[in-house]
């Protein structure tokens, strides 16, 4: 088998990854319940988020997170830029360890995932303790975070599907 | 040769710090667009066109996506209506017997209280038109506890109007398109709603986090509340009509003292919109100097039977009742006298205690 160094098309590893989750995350609001409860809100852009900083570093994921995150916002009536601000928390981090992360087991990246939620809720509810003068239910933010981790198995197969998309990289 | 020796190495470095330098930017643009955010401010326009027109877009989508689910829901329901309509009807027959003794007392009360506010001379709110709506999209998150509902400005929505359920006070209007408006949630974060504890009248905001029970701030008063007071809103601001039930007092896990909203009995799905308006912005503030209409006439059969003797306790019109016996007949021990209705407003809707 022999390896070509095509480039990534934009497309297809921050465009298609985005549309998807803003979908799901556009599901995920309708007003339905589900055995009597409610359906969870995780913040599913965190699966790109995180991976895009792990696959390869490029200008685009930042740019893609403002728009993502900004859709958020819009979809679910928080202040604009609070979502765009916690995404790219997540984000960094992924970023600034891609290289200790390089050939780690699923169960150090789920850790450094779930670290990176972390992160990411946390600036959230820092930035919604200062918006709003009242600090967020602790419960309710642990319980965001709790389902955004679960969502790491599609983080995985993001990060498996297009690591070795482009060679240069590798 | 392999890759990892390639001179494409070389060029690691400056793609990292590309990459740093634009999730710097992009973070420098998102915190100015937080800035320059007006959502907290919850006036009519402070939605910007973008957030209104994405509202109008993501109203109908998540509509139609929860179309299914509320069909089988449908179905679902109709189902067990079939298996358990026997004991079903035998429950109903039970409220409706329950139902008809309460609605006797109300008709009573009721009219009792028409006089005495015609007495007291109260000016009471204006009858609010309602409207009613489907809750289409919700945001049920820590941050941000809005939902989107399918009716807007052309029913005559606007900012500001509360939003009720069969259960009680859900939230107000804090955005509007023609055909969808956002709803901001009792429990959001930004939210803060003037409430009286209905037992003692003491006041409190009530202040979501986010979480499931949103806390009493500034509850002020020696045993001001208990546990399972039933607490509604005090009108205070005259942001929302006073008297709207918004649930029961509850002990938090800190050991504040937090409200079990009434709106959390069942699913919101129908909401009703209520046109409300606040006395400081009638066009017409003379409207409520007025003189407030005469008392009804006393229906002959809640006249009190006339004894013959002596002749002064004989049956009187209602208009010859001195006023000084008016507090302790009438008013419950707890009610406080009511202020100026320019100060107050009177109830809309005053749930049964």
């Amino acid at each position: 088998m022999t390896a070509v160094a095509r480039p990534l098309r934009f497309s297809r590893w921050i465009g298609a990854p985005l549309m998807a989750c803003l979908a799901l995350s556009l599901v995920l609001a309708t007003p339905i319940h589900v055995l009597g409860l409610p359906l969870p809100e995780p913040v599913t852009l965190m699966v790109p988020a995180f991976a895009w900083g792990v696959i390869r570093p490029a200008l685009a994921p930042a740019f893609a997170l403002l728009l993502g995150g900004l859709a958020l916002d819009v979809l679910w009536g928080a202040p604009s830029g609070l979502w765009a601000i916690s995404l790219l928390a997540g984000y960094l981090p992924g970023l600034a360890i891609r290289n200790v992360l390089a050939g780690q087991s699923n169960l150090v990246l789920g850790v450094w995932y779930a670290v990176s939620c972390l992160v990411a809720q946390g600036v959230g509810w820092l930035i919604s303790a200062a918006v709003t003068g009242s600090p967020p239910a602790l419960a309710a933010t642990g319980l965001q975070w709790l389902s955004t981790v679960l969502l790491f198995p599609f983080t995985v197969w993001l990060i498996a599907y297009f690591r070795d998309a482009d060679v240069r990289f590798r | 040769m392999s890759f990892r020796d390639n001179p494409f190495g070389e060029v690691r470095l400056p793609l990292l710090l590309g990459a740093a330098a634009a999730a710097v930017v992009a973070l420098l643009v998102a915190f100015a667009l937080l800035m320059a955010d007006r959502r907290q401010t919850y006036q009519a326009g402070a939605s910007s066109a973008l957030r209104r027109a994405s509202d109008q877009v993501v109203a109908p989508v998540t509509g139609a996506l929860a179309a299914p689910v509320r069909w089988m829901g449908g179905v679902g329901q109709g189902i067990t209506g079939y298996f358990f309509a026997v004991s079903e009807n035998r429950r109903l027959k039970t409220e409706l017997a329950v139902a008809r003794t309460w609605r006797e007392k109300a008709g009573t009360l009721e009219d009792e209280n028409a006089r005495y506010r015609a007495l007291l001379g109260l000016s009471l709110d204006p009858p609010a038109p309602m409207v009613t709506a489907r809750a289409v999209s919700e945001s049920r998150g820590p941050y941000a506890n809005t939902r989107l509902i399918n009716a807007g400005s052309e029913r005559g929505v606007k900012v500001g109007h509360p939003v009720l359920t069969e259960n009680g006070l859900a939230g107000r209007v804090i955005g509007v398109t023609p055909r969808v408006s956002r709803m901001l949630m009792l429990t959001d974060a930004a939210s803060r709603t003037p409430v009286m504890i209905q037992r003692t009248r003491a006041r409190a905001i009530l202040t979501g986090d986010g979480g499931w029970a949103p806390e009493l701030a500034f509850l002020r008063g020696r045993d001001a509340a208990k546990e399972g007071d039933l607490v509604l809103t005090s009108g205070d601001g005259g942001v929302l009509p006073r008297g709207l039930a918004v649930g029961r007092v509850v002990r938090g896990a800190d050991g504040g003292w937090r409200v079990r909203l009434a709106t959390d009995a069942a699913p919101i799905d129908y909401v009703r919109i209520v046109m409300f308006e606040d006395f400081v912005k009638l066009e017409d503030l003379r409207a409520l100097s007025r003189p407030s209409p005469p008392p009804p006439p006393t229906p002959v059969s809640a006249l009190p039977v006339p004894k013959p003797k002596p002749k002064a306790t004989q049956a009187k019109p209602v208009q010859a009742i001195p006023t000084r016996a008016i507090p302790t007949r009438a008013i419950p021990a707890q009610a406080k006298p009511p202020p100026p209705p320019a100060a107050q407003p009177a109830p809309a809707r005053e749930p049964a205690a």
